[in-house]
């Protein structure tokens, strides 16, 4: 009797249709697209950034039989090769893409003796992540902190969705905004030396990174489970109490991955800190002086280099390099606090 | 006890002054733009060409470029982003690794920097298909698909867009009630007669909400395309998918970092930056309103 069932349980089960085998396969190798993304952005922002990785090569050969060796594999056409030969028939023995180039104080890619010191890039892009996160965290936690905890639903509905448009604002509007009033206004308040400065671009980040912020604080605010302000409340605390030592603490680690998001955001934004930076690579601390950022180095000069040469694989590795940074920030949003999160609100 | 009233009191004014100050700040955006650039903003502006080296006329060229681009853009990424979702949401098992490699996918890909995307366009569609097609087709040496073009831009702006419609797809089909599913499958349906008569048709307007924001997010982009397509002035519009592009966000760009004269061609950047944000900020408007009326359609 059991055995029959089982059978006519396994007939039902097997009886295969073309169509769901179809359906199914496909739409699960369609979604393998996203996966396959992340491999090939890996892949081909390593691969043009390849000779830093292995300097020997290049410095050993000859340059005319390296570059068709070292490219060999490279399915890239004739007028490419060439234009790596006359940048190698161009390029002095210290335009090698090495470890130690990188490492230097200065960024100088054009002229005699190129340098590609990555350091005032490096300090430029904190510099101008911080400022924006100390601008732009505050305002969009306290806000996430009203129309979670404060705000009634109405007034909620409102707020949310109108803050939330700001992150419709394209960067290269806000950017533009910088450039043209925040500068102007704040070299009249304050008389900074420099128009453009790490100062500006910071305030003009923090609005591009203030809708991330607020969105994911707003959200943690809001999955703290009921029962944690109504056992508070019923305690006797006050409306304010409950939300500053009730919801507050149990959200911290949401909190944390909001700061943790909106630092990466900041971290590899693009045209809001090429256009209102000033773009001075400088290694100094003075936010009031005109900063490089990494990622608006590659824009500003990606248009300019030769293909293949070695300011070409120094972008490639800038890009590699934010690619890697914010890769380790949001996995560390993302797992991290997501999991503390969890087994707090199950109370272990 | 007073004191603690007070500083009650002070959070909570605190807190709304946030709000304000945020609020503000984006309208005063807005004005400040359009304000700007109100003498510039007529019919003509939007329908016709620049002129005199850029210091007149209008963008009729960096609207269509950008027009051309989110729509090739949507055609790749629309679909996959869709198919994507439903996957997650009605094949996948929660569990299995190959699910877990796919979320964590989508995840990163939201997090990487759009100029990253820009570079792996170059290294990617450009470098390596885009050359490869040239090495493989054409035997005259010349550049084809290897150089930056409209069809490259678009596809590196689709890769970046994904997870917008994925994340928007994914929202509007948990909506649809498992009664519905079990439904159709206790009638005889199998999964797939499921997904296509009953799950996509009551989660259209989740599909809808993610093409509007993924075209609000394409339009307003500007790193990727930098050196994947776009082009500071074309005297054609782009004819064919090798052809280069204009976009509005570019044109605020140069327009507003690299011209020779920047403070003639002021009003024109303003009024540029005063369309681009209006194109992106009515299009997440119509995307929230929309999603706003589903969910409430829901609950009812």
């Amino acid at each position: 009797m059991q055995n029959k069932k089982r059978d006519s349980k396994n007939s039902l089960s097997r009886k295969f249709r073309l169509s769901e085998f179809l359906a199914e396969n496909i739409i699960k190798a369609v979604s393998f697209t996203s996966f396959a993304a992340i491999i090939l952005i890996f892949a081909f922002v390593f691969r043009e950034a390849a000779p830093i990785f292995f300097p020997q090569e290049k410095k050993a050969l000859s340059s005319e039989f390296q570059q068709s060796e070292t490219y060999g594999e490279d399915p890239a056409d004739s007028p490419k090769n060439s234009l790596e030969e006359y940048a190698s028939f161009h390029s002095g023995a210290s335009d090698v893409a090495s470890f130690e180039n990188l490492t230097q104080k200065e960024w100088q890619p054009v002229g005699e003796n190129p340098k590609y010191g990555l350091l005032p890039l490096f300090i430029g892009s904190l510099k101008a992540t911080i400022l924006a996160i100390l601008f732009g965290a505050p305002l969009a936690i306290l806000a996430a902190i009203y129309s979670a905890l404060f705000a009634s639903k109405r007034l909620r509905e409102i707020i949310k969705p109108a803050i939330e448009l700001l992150a419709s604002f394209p960067s290269v509007v806000i950017g533009f905004f910088a450039l043209m009033t925040i500068a102007t206004f704040f070299q009249s308040v304050f008389g900074f030396t420099y128009r453009l400065n790490a100062f500006t671009g910071g305030v003009a980040m923090a609005f591009a990174i203030i809708p991330i912020i607020y969105t994911v604080t707003e959200d943690a605010l809001t999955a703290v489970p009921k029962y944690f302000s109504e056992a508070s409340l019923a305690l006797g605390a006050t409306k304010w109490q409950t939300a500053l030592f009730v919801v507050m603490p149990a959200a911290t680690p949401g909190i944390f991955a909001a700061l943790l998001l909106g630092f990466g955001r900041a971290f590899g934004e693009t045209m809001i800190l090429l256009m209102a930076t000033g773009n001075a690579p400088l290694s100094t601390f003075n936010i009031f002086e005109p900063v490089r950022t990494l990622s608006a180095t590659i824009g500003a000069e990606m248009a300019e280099v030769v293909f293949g040469d070695t300011h070409y694989t120094v972008l490639f590795f800038i890009g590699a390099l934010l690619f890697v940074i914010t890769f380790i920030i949001n996995a560390i949003a993302e797992f991290y606090v997501r999991a503390k999160l969890m087994k707090r609100f199950r109370g272990e | 006890m007073m004191n603690n009233k007070l500083l009650g009191r002070s959070i909570v004014i605190v807190s709304a002054l946030a709000v304000l100050i945020i609020i503000s700040a984006l309208v005063y955006i807005l004005l400040d733009i359009y304000i700007g650039g109100k003498n510039y903003l007529t019919w003509g502006f939007l329908t016709s060409n620049p002129k005199e080296g850029m210091t007149a006329g209008g963008i009729f060229p960096a609207i269509v470029g950008t027009v051309l681009l989110v729509l090739i853009m949507s055609v790749a990424c629309v679909p996959i982003g869709t198919i994507t979702a439903i996957y997650l949401n009605e094949y996948a098992s929660k569990t299995s690794v190959f699910t877990k490699m796919i979320r964590f996918a989508v995840n990163t890909l939201s997090g990487v920097p759009a100029i990253v995307f820009g570079l792996f366009g170059l290294g990617f569609f450009i470098q390596f298909i885009g050359a490869g097609v040239d090495k493989a087709i054409y035997s005259d040496g010349q550049l084809h698909w290897g150089q930056p073009n409209l069809l490259w831009a678009s596809l590196t702006m689709a890769f970046l867009t994904i997870p917008v419609v994925i994340v928007s797809v994914e929202e509007a089909l948990r909506t649809v009630p498992d009664d519905l599913r079990a439904g159709a499958l206790a009638l005889g349906a199998t999964k797939w007669q499921t997904i296509r008569k009953i799950v996509i048709p009551n989660s259209l307007s989740g599909i809808l909400t993610g093409t509007i924001l993924a075209i609000g997010r394409g339009a307003g982009e500007v790193a990727p395309i930098l050196f994947t397509g776009v082009a500071y002035f074309l005297p054609h519009l782009p004819q064919k998918l090798t052809d280069q592009f204009m976009n509005l966000g570019y044109h605020i760009y140069v327009m507003a970092t690299q011209s020779t004269d920047v403070e003639a061609t002021k009003g024109i950047q303003y009024a540029t930056a005063f369309i681009l944000l209006i194109l992106t900020f009515s299009l997440s408007f119509v995307a929230m309103i929309i999603r706003y009326r589903f969910r409430k359609k829901i609950k009812a």
